[in-house]
Formats: structure tokens, C-alpha cells, sequence
């Protein structure tokens, strides 16, 4: 047991590495602006003075390294500064849009996450069938669209055709949950079904992957029915590839999500980010970019545990 | 009852019925399927509900014609080795061909094919369809059929520019990398192993906050972004290839490691090669559609599907579909190019389970 303590420690260590690594990045990108943050801000025309006050405001007379400390400094305790639009302190107008998003990729992921896997073993168990056929092209086709495009269609027909759920999904904290779920339905759904093909396809590689190992064709040969072929030899060995999936998954649930909630004008933190690019509030676009980073190498990460803790080749390593 | 619905469900048991006399195992479950989510979903929706279903069943059947009349000319006009493949391609992967053919004729041929100028304004603004304005006007009066005929130049173009470029860089590393091997190997990998741990619409909206949105930027931090998967194959697939006999045999011949790349690597990598470069230029067209969608792709006046989606989001309120066009001709594509891809992946690999 110490061992896989020992590599799951490892590996947080090394996700942290990464994450510090990515805010040197997303720290340094700004200091890459053409001129400087000041500058930017002011545009061309500001006078001198101006931008020499906006600098000592912005604290840039200081050098790179110190600044960047006391940014990592503060990114760590939750304090990312002030909006540079609005004044608003950055944590404040993250929070609760944070929330929000979770929300929305935590509903749209119960949703997905049992039916992709249900039809991905499906599709590998009846491969090269009709309901296996049909359902790669409906996924090729899924995951090939635009998330926009999606979005309207459920849009035109679920929305406007027949107005069954709304087309914008504006929350308020006084909604009851059941309310919440309604009106949050269309972009959880858009979610769901880029999501399910994601899933599906790379459940149904893995499984039959699986499938085609040795050890499976020995239990069929000596007669092994073949419902216990699936219970007791391949779905021990599956569920490593399918944690992985999953949280790879979800990652990318995370990033989808940006496009979706623009399309139903869902208050959460990617239309916050693209808002902040269009204004190039700088505070806010780093904040936005830190926490989308951080979440996707944690779900990363807990793929990667996952997987450990679930294959006893890799928790005993020789 | 209607004569539609009377028809509508004589025909499909009729149908079901020859199937079932043929004993043609998928024929009849496809129909048989199709016969009771026909009954759920004409119970629920009406007679309209019906209507759909068969203009997507009548859609579905003039795309398999498609494909297949293509299959059959291009079996006809080829010879030898394409022959063979194309003969025993799947209908997906005639009717991507086909699609890919349609694009790049828009592209190439789009003034002489768009009736109007790409920011020409014709009309007023969201005017509805007629024979001058074969898809109606957009938010300035300008006509959509033109601007989406120039949208496949425009888009298509700056995301095969991109495409280009990323793997010009990332298969040059990636080889190199391969090649080399040492510690010239291990820093590109890791500082690509932290470079892919940032989502790719992330890093490109960061990016793109701090370079501004021209078209030049773009293209250069979009072909930056998808670097790193690029490499990454690349030396996969040449980290299988460098251990060969007679990679060893063109080393100890003296060959320069440029040498070894360009004429002994690359052409016994070109397949997967190729395919990831059909799968990546899927990835960052999206990508920089999604990025046009959100205001900070292409810039106007510029047509380009990405942004006309946003443009005309606001039709969708009233029920026109004319937003869902420029959005599907991007989904068309890329579905196109994935049916495509999945055929060569499956013939490279030799895989028959």
C-alpha cells in the first residue's frame, strides 16, 4: 500500500510542477504584450503622465520576477487583484460563475457519463452490427459539429418549435433545484451529446482492445459462458481504460463548456473569460485561464490515479 | 388519418416486410427500429413530427446515392491500386470524397460561382429567401449564398494555412526529436507534456487577448497551439522507425540526420501521418470557428461561417434555420473529413475484427 501512496504522491507533485510551470506561462504571456500592460490599457493616444501613473497604479515599476511572486502569492490565497474594467475584485466575479459552470458540467456529466458507457460496451460487444454502425457514424457526426451548431439546433427545435424548455438560461439563487435542472436542460444536453460520442468511441477502443487479449480467448475456449466471460475476466481489467476515459472526458467537458455557455448566455466562467478578452481585462483573463488550466490537469491527474489504483500491474511496478 | 400518414406507415411496413422476405438481417432491423420510434414519435409530435423523419430518411437516401454513384465513377475513371481501394470503400468515405470535392470547387471557383460580392450589400437586411437572394440577406442586407460560397474560401483557407504550418513545425521537431534523441529529445517532450496540459481554447483565447485578433496572429498562435500533438505523434510513430535495421544501416553509411528524415523515415511515416493531418485540420478548423463564433477569429467584413453563425444568431428566435446553415456547412466538412480519415485509418491499420 505504501508503494501506491508513494506514486500517487509523486504524481500530484508532478501535476503541481506543471500547474506552477503554467502560470509562469500565463503570467508571462501578458509581459509579452507589445509595450506594456499600462500601455495597452490607455491605447496610443494617453499621454505620458498618464501612463506613468497607470503604472505605478499597476504596480509594472516593479520588476517581472517580484511581481509575478506576489501574483502567484495571492493566487494561492484567492486573491487575483482587481477587474481592470470594472474594479471589482477578480475573486468576487469568479466565484460564483465558477459555481455555476460546475453546476452545469456536473449535471450534464451524470447525465452522460452512464449512457455513454453503456453504449460504448454495447457497441464493442455487437461490433460491426447495425446498431454498432449506426451509432459510429451518429458519434462521428457528433463530434464532429460545432458545439454552436448543436446548441441552436436543440435550440430551434426544443426551444422555438415547441417551447419546452428555455433558449437563455439565466440563474438566480432563489430557483429551486428542480427549476435549476429546467432551464440549465438545453446546454446540459449539448454537453451530453459531444460528451456521450467522446466517451462512447474510446470506451468501445478500449473494451475491444480488451477484448482481444489472450486471456479473453482462453476463457471462451475452455467454454466459459459468455456473460461471465464479460463479469469475471474482461470487466475487472476494463475499468482502468474506463476511468480514464471518463476523466478524460470530463476535462474536456471543461473547455467545452466555453462555447456552449455563450451560446445560452449561462452566467458562468467562460463567458466571464470571453467578456474579459473582448475587453482585455487582463486580471480577469488570467484568473479565468488558471482555474480552466488547473481543473483539467486535476482531472488529468485523477486519470491517471485512477488508473493506477485500478491496474495492480502498475501499483506493484517491478 | 391523413393520406400522408395512411402511406407513410404502408410503405415502411411494406418496406420491412421485403426485407424480412429477403432475409436481409439489417435491412430489417434498420427499418423495423425506424417503424417503432416512428410510432413513439408520431404519437408525441403529430403528423409533422412524420414529416421530418421522412425528409431526413429522403436526405439520408440522397447521400448514400451520392456516394455511391460517386464510388461507381470513381471506380470507372481510376485504375490499378486507387481502383482496388475505392471499390471496397465504405459509403461514408465515398460521400466524404464527394463533399471535400464540393468544398474545395466553392473554394477555388468562389467568384465566379457567388452571384454577389462577399460584403456587396444587395438587400435589406434579414431579407427572406427568393430568386435573387437564394438564401436570403444576412444582418446588412448582404446575401448569405455568396457570403457562404466566399466562406469556404476564407475559413477553409486560413485553416489549411494553419494546419500546414503546425505540422510543418511539429513533424520537423518530432522527427528531429526522434533522431536525435538525448537531451535535445527529453526538453521538447516535457515542455510539450506542460503545453498540452492547457486546454487548447484557453490557451488560444489568452493568447489572442494579448496578440489582438488579426488574421496573421491567428494563424501563428493557432499553428503554436496545435505544435505539441503534432509532435507528439511524429516522434511516436519515428521513435518505431529509428530502431529499424536499416535506419541503422543509413547511420553507419554516414548519413546526416536530415538525410535520414526526409528519405528514410518520413515515407515509412506518411500514412498516420497523413491521417492525423485530416484529424488535426478537423481540430483547428473547429477551433477557429468556434473562435470567429465568439467574436475573435476572422474579423468582418470578411465571410466566414464561424462569425456569420453569431451574426444571424438572433433569426433562431423566430424560428428560421439560416444561422444553422454556415453552422452546418462546417459540421458537414468536418464530418465529411472524419468519414474519410476513419476509412484510411482502418485500411493503414489492416485491422478486419
Amino acid at each position: 500500500m505504501n508503494d501506491v501512496l508513494q506514486i500517487i504522491v509523486k504524481r500530484l507533485g508532478l501535476g503541481l510542477i506543471t500547474l506552477l510551470v503554467i502560470s509562469i506561462i500565463i503570467f508571462g504571456a501578458v509581459e509579452l504584450l507589445p509595450g506594456d500592460l499600462a500601455q495597452a490599457i490607455l491605447g496610443q493616444a494617453a499621454t505620458e503622465e498618464t501612463v506613468a501613473a497607470m503604472r505605478e497604479e499597476l504596480g509594472l515599476d516593479r520588476p517581472a520576477p517580484v511581481r509575478y511572486f506576489a501574483w502567484l502569492k495571492g493566487a494561492v490565497v484567492g486573491d487575483f487583484g482587481n477587474s481592470l474594467a470594472s474594479g471589482i475584485p477578480v475573486t468576487e466575479l469568479i466565484g460564483p460563475r465558477f459555481k455555476n459552470t460546475l453546476f452545469l458540467a456536473v449535471y450534464a456529466a451524470i447525465i452522460a457519463v452512464p449512457i455513454a458507457i453503456m453504449l460504448g460496451v454495447l457497441a464493442a460487444l455487437y461490433r460491426n452490427s447495425v446498431f454498432d454502425r449506426v451509432a459510429n457514424v451518429l458519434t462521428l457526426t457528433s463530434i464532429s459539429s460545432p458545439e454552436f451548431f448543436l446548441g441552436y439546433i436543440l435550440v430551434l427545435f426544443l426551444a422555438v418549435k415547441n417551447s419546452l424548455f428555455p433558449a437563455i438560461s439565466s440563474l438566480s439563487d432563489d430557483m429551486s433545484l428542480a427549476d435549476k435542472l429546467h432551464r440549465v436542460f438545453l446546454p446540459a444536453l449539448t454537453l451530453v451529446l459531444v460528451v456521450v460520442a467522446h466517451m462512447m468511441r474510446m470506451t468501445r477502443a478500449a473494451i475491444i482492445n480488451l477484448l482481444a487479449s489472450p486471456y479473453i480467448e482462453m476463457a471462451r475456449l475452455k467454454g466459459t459462458p459468455q456473460r461471465k466471460v464479460i463479469t469475471h475476466h474482461a470487466l475487472p481489467n476494463a475499468w482502468a481504460p474506463v476511468i480514464n476515459v471518463v476523466a478524460l472526458n470530463l476535462a474536456y467537458l471543461i473547455t467545452g463548456v466555453v462555447l456552449v455557455e455563450v451560446v445560452f448566455v449561462y452566467p458562468g466562467i467562460g463567458q466571464l473569460l470571453v467578456d474579459s478578452v473582448t475587453k482585455r481585462d487582463f486580471p480577469v483573463v488570467q484568473a479565468c485561464c488558471l482555474v480552466f488550466a488547473a481543473t483539467y490537469i486535476l482531472l488529468n491527474l485523477a486519470a491517471d490515479v485512477g488508473s493506477i489504483l485500478t491496474n495492480p500491474r502498475l501499483r506493484h511496478p517491478k | 388519418m391523413s393520406p400522408f400518414i395512411v402511406g407513410y406507415y404502408a410503405l415502411l411496413i411494406g418496406a420491412t416486410c421485403v426485407a424480412a422476405y429477403f432475409k436481409n438481417r439489417t435491412a430489417f432491423l434498420l427499418l423495423f427500429s425506424l417503424m417503432l420510434a416512428s410510432f413513439v414519435v408520431g404519437l408525441v409530435g403529430g403528423e409533422r413530427a412524420l414529416w421530418t423523419i421522412t425528409v431526413v430518411a429522403a436526405l439520408i437516401a440522397a447521400a448514400a446515392g451520392i456516394a455511391f454513384t460517386f464510388r461507381e465513377f470513381l471506380t470507372i475513371s481510376l485504375k490499378g491500386e486507387a481502383q482496388k481501394a475505392i471499390k471496397s470503400a465504405p459509403l461514408t468515405a465515398t460521400f466524404g470524397l464527394f463533399m471535400i470535392m464540393i468544398y474545395i470547387i466553392a473554394a477555388v471557383f468562389a467568384p465566379i460561382i457567388a452571384p454577389f460580392g462577399e460584403a456587396e450589400v444587395v438587400g435589406s437586411s434579414f431579407a427572406p429567401a427568393d430568386e435573387v437572394m437564394l438564401l436570403g440577406g444576412d444582418q446588412l442586407g448582404r446575401d448569405m449564398f455568396s457570403r457562404l460560397v466566399y466562406g469556404a474560401r476564407n475559413t477553409v483557407g486560413i485553416a489549411l494555412l494553419t494546419t500546414c504550418l503546425a505540422f510543418l513545425m511539429g513533424t520537423t521537431l518530432g522527427l528531429l526529436a526522434a533522431v536525435k534523441g538525448g537531451w535535445f529529445d527529453q526538453i521538447l517532450a516535457r515542455s510539450v507534456d506542460v503545453l498540452m496540459s492547457i486546454p487548447t481554447l484557453v490557451f488560444s483565447l489568452l493568447l489572442l487577448s494579448i496578440f489582438g485578433t488579426n488574421t496573421s496572429t491567428l494563424v501563428i498562435v493557432i499553428a503554436i497551439i496545435y505544435v505539441p500533438p503534432v509532435f507528439r505523434l511524429a516522434r511516436a510513430v519515428a521513435g518505431n522507425i529509428v530502431v529499424m535495421d536499416y535506419i541503422e544501416a543509413a547511420r553507419l553509411r554516414g548519413e546526416h540526420s536530415w538525410h535520414l528524415i526526409v528519405r528514410e523515415i518520413l515515407p515509412n511515416a506518411s500514412a498516420p501521418l497523413i491521417a492525423e493531418f485530416g484529424l488535426r485540420f478537423c481540430f483547428v478548423f473547429l477551433l477557429i470557428s468556434g473562435l470567429s463564433f465568439l467574436g475573435l477569429g476572422l474579423q468582418p467584413p470578411t465571410a466566414d461561417w464561424g462569425s456569420m453563425v453569431k451574426e444571424n444568431a438572433t433569426l433562431i428566435s423566430f424560428g428560421e434555420v439560416t444561422p444553422l446553415i454556415p453552422a452546418g456547412a462546417i459540421a458537414l466538412l468536418t464530418v465529411s473529413i472524419n468519414f474519410v480519415v476513419d476509412w484510411m485509418l482502418y485500411r493503414s491499420s489492416g485491422l478486419k475484427t
